[in-house]
């Protein structure tokens, strides 16, 4: 927020978020029995009265008269049976009011935990999707089940609820206080009228005293004007009215991984709603992170999210320390104010360290720090952890510092007679900053000792003894002892931040390798694998790809290999395809499901959900891993995105291919069809006007050419539709070649077919019509390429393992590069201008013949005299290599 | 010729019957026609034609019906003519009886020269063939010898039954089951490479050129054809195959 009159965009987004959004009316009262579901129940009376279409999504009556009248009014949507335990519990049927698509609904107890295996594990939720479908809502609930009062309302009723709402559902609603006053309300409450009258007397002490009572009152009417107020504000902010609020209020909860992080948590939430502020919640990301037990971070992550149901933004920063984390996220977020916890480590340690809240007020500037206590409990876990094998360091590390120590002593006994004394303890600072540097503290400190001891014992005198007469060496031993200190101190923030840094290159270096192996996918499946086994083995998860299909979601990729999913996990795959929400275990939705789905988003919307889980049954995704997973499903998403656009622009090619031949087979048929029989028709009038020899040999000739055409695409026909029906019988290529040249010596007529057959080729194995049909076409090919007058050869050898049979013409032969594309359909080489006659169909069908009867075909250019060559090849299996005996009598 | 000979057109296309007419009886024949199966079997009762011209895509029966049915009935010559081109039914026709087979679309010449082969084997049939030349050579189906150029070609008896078969019929196609039946009478299976290789050892003997045989000539996929002198088919262009 910059100033008084410019709305923000915030505000802007919200409001677009609300429009097409349904209205939630909160029934809110102090405690049970004051009336909410009674004034709900009439207020929607009043509302159908009006006209609107209203229906009873759940209503619990309590067995009150007054109310099971009101109910019956209305339309009452029936409850779907969720088995749970052998007990069956009639839940609110969200699927039924979602078809029924009312415009209002009635939803009693907000604050519902439903059954194991609904939808939704709270009855809030079921509403937000009721809301997101933008049925307006009515619906009630008790200010003890409001989160951010939790904690409040505990401390003085010494009654915990575990059911608890979200205030951010309060804050977009509109909220009506149903208020009796307390007297009022023990008198209902006495009489019976509220809950079922045996738990009301033993509520009735606990919970129903007046002052507890007046208390809840007071919160409730409270918490109403707030979220007036709270509207008021948006308002102001959406509209940009010269309204005046807090401007520019910003604030962090810094939360650790111990269980009281969660009270700073909600202590944030009341200071920003009091602000007014956007507030986050940081958890500062150290080395220490890295020895965090599962406990800490399920704790960790229950803190983070709660925040998050609270209205928080998240966050995750890696960081050095605490401290310097905390500074710079601050200083990013612009924040204002910092809430803290007060750090619970002994003394001792904050007298060595420093205390995080003294090092972040001094050097922070222009940020309120608010320090709240920390649980007593949390002390034994810090100790705990600092005593953590890997701060001792190995037996080892000591061993190898006391032989260097052990190495400089006798190299010192050697150089005494060269050097001065007081320089030979210069030669202990190397074992001390070597071990200090290396091994750590512990081992510097052990070795600044070890060298101390040996210097007094081999080298002061007296030598031999421990004991030191010169005051002066007492420095020199304090010295080693400092360097030891100082060295180690240097040498661990070097490694944290190496560390840090090698931390965060494997990250990116984990980034970059699943960046490469998706762009190296060559296709979909491929892609969609390369995103599992990755992922798994990254986050060393189960993990299974969805795509949306039109019966629900269609698992296509999983690793290790995954045959189908139950069918609450595909409940929750497709759940959180529709709401781009994750769903399932470690989610807030559907956590019955054992796999947890994240969506795949792109701009064009979700493409899929990618679906994790690990056996062991924890969490799928553990909160430090969170950032990762992020990065890696925006990667995949861009990925398959890339890929789904490549396959479409492909199929486009493909169609556009299609369309192509498609005309080209129709201007070809036109043009060749056409064009004879144009001539025919002509030359047929003008006969009987004028017999004439020419003009009927005209006629003869264009229907011999019409009838060529016909019978090629005929035989396309049948090459196209994959079934020729075959004949295959010995057949001697002398008669194949033969039969040939003579039915194709009208359109040769020009050139010389000169048969060059070795004689004792062998017979084969072929359809003689089909392989008749092959050399008609290539030499009427030849026949119209080939310059005038030149000869065409029909050649056929044995090779070693093939006969080929070849047609040879001298002329223009194949335009480089085009050897492979002559048999395409209707590829007509150098424009169409050139093959006159041809229908394009011709060199297609002799591949396609070839290839049926297990022939291929090829082209290619003769030298001296220059033309094409056109080869059958005829394999070794279909030539007859022996007769039986039978030949000869 | 003094005896015209009586032709009978059996096809269900008006224009095919007039452009057959108009051909025949350039020629000089006697035509009668045909419009379907019933019409025909009567026609060859009432008119005895010497030569039924038989399309096979008739409306009411199938034409290839009809060639036993024709051959039964009368010893008339039965030429099958039909835009039908795949080899099984020529093969098929042949078999059943046909004397000759023409695939639409046909050159009228061709037509004719056909009729003029059935026909003279008709009366050779009768009166007995002794001799055929075919180019160069001379088939004595009497003494059983074969003279090429003058000169006596040797033949084995495999090879001069083919040949002696074919020439019987001179310019007729024989299928390769009816040569083989009468060659190897005793095989069950008859293996149509034995008689290629037969047909190329006599086309190596016979022929001037063997890579382009001029006297044994091939019906692809369906049998042989002694190309004799006498009936001097000329043109088969627009058979086809």
């Amino acid at each position: 927020m910059t100033g008084n009159d410019r709305p923000s965009p915030e505000a802007f987004l919200r409001q677009a978020a609300q429009e097409g959004r349904g209205r939630l009316k909160v029934f809110l009262g102090a405690a049970p029995g004051v009336g909410k579901t009674w004034e709900m129940l009439t207020d929607g009376r009043q509302r159908r009265e009006a006209g609107v279409d209203v229906v009873v999504g759940v209503v619990e009556t309590h067995g009150r008269r007054e109310t099971e009248a009101l109910v019956h009014g209305h339309e009452i949507i029936a409850r779907r049976d969720v088995d749970h335990q052998g007990h069956s519990l009639g839940e609110m049927d969200i699927d039924a009011i979602l078809e029924r698509r009312p415009a209002l609904v009635l939803v009693d107890e907000l604050a519902h935990t439903n059954a194991p295996g609904s939808r939704h594990p709270k009855r809030y939720q079921d509403v937000e999707e009721l809301l997101d479908a933008g049925i307006d809502v009515y619906s009630t609930i008790n200010i003890q089940h409001v989160e951010s009062l939790n904690d409040v309302v505990a401390s003085f009723t010494r009654v915990r609820v575990r059911e608890t709402v979200p205030d951010s559902i309060l804050e977009n609603a509109e909220i009506e206080v149903v208020d009796i006053p307390p007297d009022e309300l023990i008198e209902r409450l006495r009489e019976g009228k509220v809950y079922i009258p045996q738990e009301a007397t033993r509520a009735l002490t606990h919970f129903f005293s007046k002052s507890n009572l007046t208390a809840l009152r007071e919160l409730a009417l409270r918490r109403a004007a707030q979220a007036v107020d709270a509207q008021m504000l948006e308002h102001v902010r959406s509209h940009a009215l010269a309204g005046s609020f807090a401007v520019g209020e910003r604030i962090v909860v810094a939360v650790s991984e111990l269980p009281v992080a969660a009270e700073l948590v909600r202590a944030g939430k009341r200071l920003a709603d009091a602000l007014r502020a956007p507030w986050t919640a940081v958890y500062i990301e150290t080395r220490r992170s890295q020895h965090m037990t599962d406990a800490d971070r399920r704790q960790l992550a229950d803190t983070l999210a709660l925040a998050s149901r609270l209205g928080a933004s998240t966050a995750t920063v890696p960081a050095e320390s605490v401290v310097k984390g905390l500074r710079s996220f601050a200083s990013d977020a612009r924040a204002t104010q910092i809430v803290i916890g007060k750090s619970s480590r002994p003394w001792w340690f904050e007298m060595r360290h420093g205390s995080v809240v003294d090092q972040l007020v001094r050097t922070i500037d222009d940020v309120a720090v608010h320090v709240l206590p920390g649980e007593p409990g949390a002390q034994l876990t810090r100790r705990g952890r600092l005593m953590v094998p890997g701060r001792w360091g190995k037996p080892s590390d000591y061993l190898w510092s006391l032989a260097m120590v052990a190495a400089m002593t006798a190299l010192g006994r050697l150089l005494l007679a060269v050097i001065d004394l007081g320089n030979i303890a210069l030669l202990y600072l190397l074992p001390v900053m070597f071990a200090a540097a290396t091994f750590g503290l512990r081992a510097g400190l052990f070795a600044g000792l070890a060298s101390s001891l040996a210097y007094n014992f081999f080298f002061l005198p007296p030598v031999g003894t421990l004991s030191v007469n010169n005051p002066e060496n007492v420095v020199s031993i304090l010295v080693l002892l400092g360097v030891a200190v100082v060295t180690s101190q240097f040498a661990a923030r070097v490694r944290a931040q190496a560390d840090l840094a090698q931390w965060s290159a494997r990250q990116n270096a984990a980034l970059a390798s699943f960046s490469r192996q998706l762009t190296a996918a060559p296709d979909q499946d491929t892609l969609m694998h390369a995103i599992c086994a990755e992922v798994g083995r990254l986050l060393d998860v189960r993990t299974a790809l969805l795509l949306p299909s039109a019966d629900g979601p269609m698992l296509r990729a999983a690793v290790p290999p995954e045959d189908r999913l139950e069918q609450i996990e595909r409940a929750a795959a497709q759940w959180a395809m529709d709401n781009e929400q994750p769903a399932g275990r470690g989610s807030s939705t559907l956590t019955a499901s054992d796999w947890l789905f994240h969506p795949l988003r792109t701009t064009r919307g979700v493409l899929g959900v990618l679906g994790m889980t690990r056996d062991d049954a924890r969490e799928p995704v553990r909160s430090d891993q969170v950032p990762l997973l992020m990065s890696l499903l925006d990667q995949a998403s861009i990925a398959l995105d890339r890929m789904e656009l490549e396959e479409e622009s492909l199929r486009t090619r493909q169609v556009d291919e299609r369309d192509r031949l498609r005309s080209a087979l129709l201007s070809s048929v036109s043009h060749d069809l056409r064009t004879p029989l144009t001539t025919i028709l002509s030359a047929a009038q003008e006969i009987r006007r004028n017999p004439s020899a020419l003009l009927a040999e005209t006629i003869e000739t264009e229907a011999l050419r019409l009838n060529r055409f016909v019978s090629n695409l005929l035989d396309m026909a049948r090459v196209e539709a994959g079934a020729l029906p075959m004949k295959v019988e010995a057949t001697d290529l002398f008669d194949a070649a033969a039969s040939a040249a003579h039915d194709t010596r009208a359109s040769l007529l020009g050139h010389e077919v000169k048969v060059d057959i070795s004689p004792n080729i062998p017979l084969v194995r072929v359809d003689p019509v089909l392989l008749h049909h092959c050399l008609i076409n290539l030499l009427d090919n030849a026949g119209r390429y080939a310059d005038p007058g030149t000869p065409i050869v029909i050649r056929a050898r044995r090779a070693a393992d093939a006969i080929s049979m070849s047609i040879i013409d001298q002329g223009p032969g194949i335009a480089p590069g085009n050897e492979k594309r002559v048999f395409e359909t209707f590829t007509r080489l150098e424009g169409s201008d050139r093959a006159k006659h041809g229908t394009g169909l011709g060199l297609a069908i002799v591949k396609g013949f070839a290839e049926a009867m297990g022939l291929s075909v090829e082209a290619s250019n003769n030298e001296d005299p220059h033309g094409a060559c056109f080869t059958i090849r005829i394999p070794e299996r279909l030539i007859i290599t022996h007769l039986g005996d039978k030949e000869q009598p | 010729m003094k005896v015209r000979h009586k032709v009978l057109v059996v096809d269900d296309e008006l224009h095919i019957r007039r452009l057959i007419h108009a051909a025949l009886a350039r020629a000089d024949y006697a035509i009668v026609e045909a419009e379907n199966a019933r019409e025909a079997l009567e026609m060859l009762r009432d008119e005895r034609p010497d030569i039924v011209l038989l399309d096979l895509g008739l409306p009411d029966r199938d034409g290839l019906e009809l060639v036993p049915l024709v051959k039964q009935q009368s010893d008339t010559t039965l030429i099958v003519v039909s835009a039908r081109e795949a080899t099984d039914q020529k093969v098929a026709a042949l078999d059943l009886g046909a004397d000759d087979y023409l695939t639409k679309p046909f050159d009228t010449d061709e037509l004719l020269a056909r009729v003029r082969v059935a026909l003279r084997n008709r009366m050779t049939r009768d009166g007995g063939m002794l001799a055929v030349t075919a180019g160069e050579v001379t088939i004595d189906l009497i003494a059983r010898t074969v003279v090429k150029a003058g000169r006596e070609v040797h033949l084995t008896p495999k090879e001069y039954a083919v040949l002696a078969q074919l020439a019987r019929h001179p310019g007729r196609v024989i299928t390769h089951n009816q040569i083989m039946a009468q060659v190897w009478p005793h095989e069950v299976e008859h293996h149509v490479e034995y008689l290629r290789v037969l047909v190329r050892t006599l086309r190596q003997k016979l022929e001037s050129d063997p890579q382009q045989p001029q006297i044994i000539s091939n019906e692809l996929g369906i049998g042989y054809r002694l190309r004799s002198v006498s009936d001097a088919p000329g043109d088969e262009a627009g058979q086809g195959h």
